[in-house]
């Protein structure tokens, strides 16, 4: 059985409170190192894409063409994680600088603010792990759980979490549209697709022809260099994003939960939620930097408004937290969380109910309610 | 002008027609130029109007000035107007308003601000203790009703009280840089000689034009001026006995405002008076009538009274549809600008500054009258 049924209610409030504390502590330590933080990395990332588009240009040269890579999949994997990503959970809100501002910002990626922010820290971060409420769970391609009825075109499993790997920017840009409900579930209907689609195809257009086009175009006879060079940088941003992602939330003994633990939640339960939702994963600093700190994906989930930077300071008293209550902390090297995310994609493309250990939860839950800090909210 | 500082001139005018087209916007596309360039240097910008910090100096014990170098988009200002600063101040943006109070025909091209550090003035007292020259701030264009007319008055009247002498400063130096030879009186209120912006400066302009008559009150019981006590129609009557044919201008604390404000409306002069409301910082709210006020929604045009409730409850019983999603302060959608009043963070019970700024709707309560941009 999950210990999210055997904690008492009064456990629960104290790791709300405790976790509160951590949150509040950190909100008001904000200031000028945060500041310094950010906008260091906007300008390496601002540097490191002049320089790899530079080199790119030179793409002829084998050499250039390798470095203008690097570079531009560095600053687009930077732009994207640690700032992108970031800003738009509004962690630098407080800074009041309208550019790096989760209103405002807008990254090297298909994907729109408005989308993101729907579908990523509304639909993802409210509900992390909750089946049909998160769609982050297999966005609408994948079978990531037992629970998820399974369906004949789950027996591809493995090849489409290629594709959605290989194309995740674009994937990521169309997830708000929940094609599936139009393709497969017949539940929306082309002109609602079509009206949802348009925000979303213009910035894809604006990508791409920057991209794909305009970039290539200006090397003139070196086109082809350029344009394979740019392909290339948004694949290595596509297929590192999306194992981070996918190792944040798939491991085996991640949990996942039925819609009912939504009923009056408290705000220890939805912290209990997201630590037993999510997982870490280990490494160096650079490590950290270029998964947007989501490698720690346990404390992100806590506290998404948190700046990143923050989080590996922050992990030891949340692992001292888990202990303490007995709540697990998963984490592990990126191999072994990949190894484990993969694991689950090749057990749940064949039917019926084949362990990730979240199982028991999914049985009958009665939630456990505690009077003070619930909060009561809507889904959109 | 000559053909040398044509070049640069027309270059950089190429340089900006350039940086503004539509691929290089596309090139940049989706950060912007802006974004780019301000990494090789923080002055430049297509758009906004930064300035570097050229030189501090403390003309008297509580007050600091400013001279700033703007770039290239700064427009210029008429005597009198005023423009928002913005400085970072431990990470945080905050904006105040200053009034230059250079001569517009100052060759350098450069701002001057003159603030006063107030005991609660939070900006004003970071700008006296630790902006760094090199430093480099935002400006607003310039803006403001109170301004010297193109057509210069025949007869011009000065009425300051404390930091409230910046723009009439400004006026007075153009004037005098233009050779203008209707006469100027000069009427300036401080508490204590030793507290007077300008003193020096403005002793020296009054020896060297004959038109320039400056007045100075002191507070009761100090010495060095020519009156004394707060404003009274009697200083005018003994010192500016022409004062309804003057023009006047006026800038200073509300209590003295309202002074001279009664006595031209008295006699039936108000429209010749011209006046910018200098006001100190709003004093700390007291939380207990938290739940007093109103909340008002500038763009829908909507006014509800404050019921205590957070603000996107509050906007949504107004009838309004602000953006929303998780209700409990983690997604960001219902994110707006609050350009004035207070509001309480319900998850820390913090209270906000004044100050224009984002705010999460659904967890925040007003503190008090609040102004949102919904
Ligand atoms: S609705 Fe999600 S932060 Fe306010």
């Amino acid at each position: 059985m999950s210990i999210y049924h055997t904690l008492t209610p009064e456990q629960f409030d104290a790791i709300g409170q405790e976790l509160d504390a951590i949150r509040n502590r950190e909100i008001a330590d904000l200031g000028e190192k945060d500041e310094k933080y950010i906008r260091t990395l906007i300008k390496r990332q601002r540097q490191l894409e002049v320089a790899g588009r530079g080199l790119l240009m030179a793409g002829f040269l084998p050499p250039a063409w390798l470095a203008g890579v690097a570079c531009l999949s560095a600053s687009k994997i930077l732009d994207n994680m640690e700032i992108g990503h970031n800003v738009m959970h509004g962690q630098y809100d407080w800074m009041g600088d309208k550019n790096i501002n989760s209103r405002n910002f807008d990254w090297d990626n298909t994907c729109t603010n408005t989308a993101w922010k729907h579908t990523h820290n509304f639909e993802h971060h409210t509900f992390t792990n909750v089946l049909d409420k998160d769609h982050d769970i297999g966005y609408g391609i994948l079978r990531m759980s037992d629970d998820q009825e399974w369906e004949p075109r789950f027996v591809l499993n493995p090849i489409l979490a290629v594709i959605l790997s290989t194309f995740f920017q674009h994937f990521v840009a169309v997830q708000s549209l929940k094609l599936e409900d139009y393709l497969i579930y017949k539940t929306k209907t082309k002109e609602e697709l079509k009206a949802e689609f348009k925000p979303t195809w213009k910035k894809m257009r604006k990508q791409l022809f920057k991209d794909y086009l305009l970039f290539p175009a200006l090397a003139g006879p070196f086109f082809p260099f350029v344009f394979a060079g740019n392909v290339t940088a948004n694949l290595a941003r596509n297929l590192w994003s999306s194992q981070v992602i996918f190792n944040g939330h798939f491991p085996e003994e991640v949990e996942q939960f039925p819609e009912s633990v939504l009923e009056d939640e408290s705000r220890g339960h939805w912290y209990v939620r997201q630590m037993l939702g999510s997982a870490n994963f280990e490494g160096g600093r650079l490590m950290h930097i270029m998964s947007g700190n989501l490698s720690f994906q346990i404390e992100h989930h806590l506290f998404p408004d948190i700046p990143a930077h923050r989080y590996a300071r922050i992990s030891p008293e949340v692992k001292a937290i888990c202990e303490k209550y007995g709540l697990p902390y998963n984490t592990g090297s990126f191999m072994k969380q990949s190894v484990s995310v993969w694991k689950r994609i090749f057990k749940m493309s064949l039917p019926g109910k084949r362990g990730g250990k979240g199982k028991g939860l999914m049985a009958k839950v009665i939630p456990l309610k505690s009077e003070s800090g619930s909060t009561s909210r809507q889904a959109a | 002008m000559n053909a040398t500082t044509q070049t640069p001139r027309r270059f950089q005018q190429g340089l900006q027609r350039l940086l503004q087209s539509r691929v290089a916007g596309v090139l940049s596309y989706p950060h912007g130029v802006d974004r780019y360039l301000e990494v090789l240097n923080p002055l430049w910008s297509t758009t906004e109007v930064r300035a570097r910090v050229e030189k501090i100096e403390h003309l008297t014990a509580d007050s600091v000035t400013v001279t700033l170098q703007p770039n290239t988009n700064w427009q210029g200002f008429i005597p009198g107007q005023f423009v928002q600063l913005t400085v970072s101040i431990d990470g945080k943006r905050h904006t105040r308003c200053y009034s230059p109070a250079n001569s517009l025909h100052r060759t350098d091209g450069r701002i001057e601000l003159t603030a006063k550090a107030h005991a609660n003035g939070f900006v004003s007292r970071y700008l006296r203790e630790q902006l760094q020259e090199g430093e480099v701030v935002t400006l607003s264009p310039a803006g403001g009703e109170f301004a010297l007319p193109e057509q210069r008055p025949e007869r011009v009247l000065l009425i300051s009280g404390g930091s409230g002498i910046t723009p009439v400063m400004s006026m007075l130096r153009t004037l005098c840089d233009e050779g203008y030879d209707g006469e100027i009186t000069f009427l300036h209120y401080a508490n204590r000689a030793e507290d007077m912006i300008y003193a020096d400066e403005l002793a020296d302009i009054a020896t060297r034009h004959n038109n320039v008559t400056l007045l100075r009150a002191f507070g009761e019981g100090e010495s060095g001026g020519e009156l004394s006590g707060l404003f009274c129609s009697e200083h005018l009557c003994s010192s500016v006995p022409d004062f309804a044919q003057a023009t006047t201008f006026l800038c200073g604390p509300p209590p003295m405002m309202a002074a001279v404000e009664k006595v031209w409306e008295e006699e039936g002069l108000s429209d010749r008076l011209h006046k910018e409301q200098f006001t100190l910082a709003t004093p700390q709210l007291d939380t207990s009538d938290e739940a007093g006020g109103e909340v008002r929604f500038a763009r829908s045009e909507t006014l509800v009274a404050n019921n205590g409730s957070n603000l996107l409850e509050q906007a949504e019983a107004a009838g309004l549809t602000p953006e929303s999603g998780c209700r409990m302060g983690i997604c960001y959608s219902c994110t707006c600008k609050k350009t004035a009043g207070k509001v309480r963070d319900l998850r820390t019970g913090e209270i906000s500054s004044g100050d224009e700024e984002d705010i999460q709707l659904c967890v925040s309560v007003p503190v008090g009258t609040v102004t949102l941009d919904i």
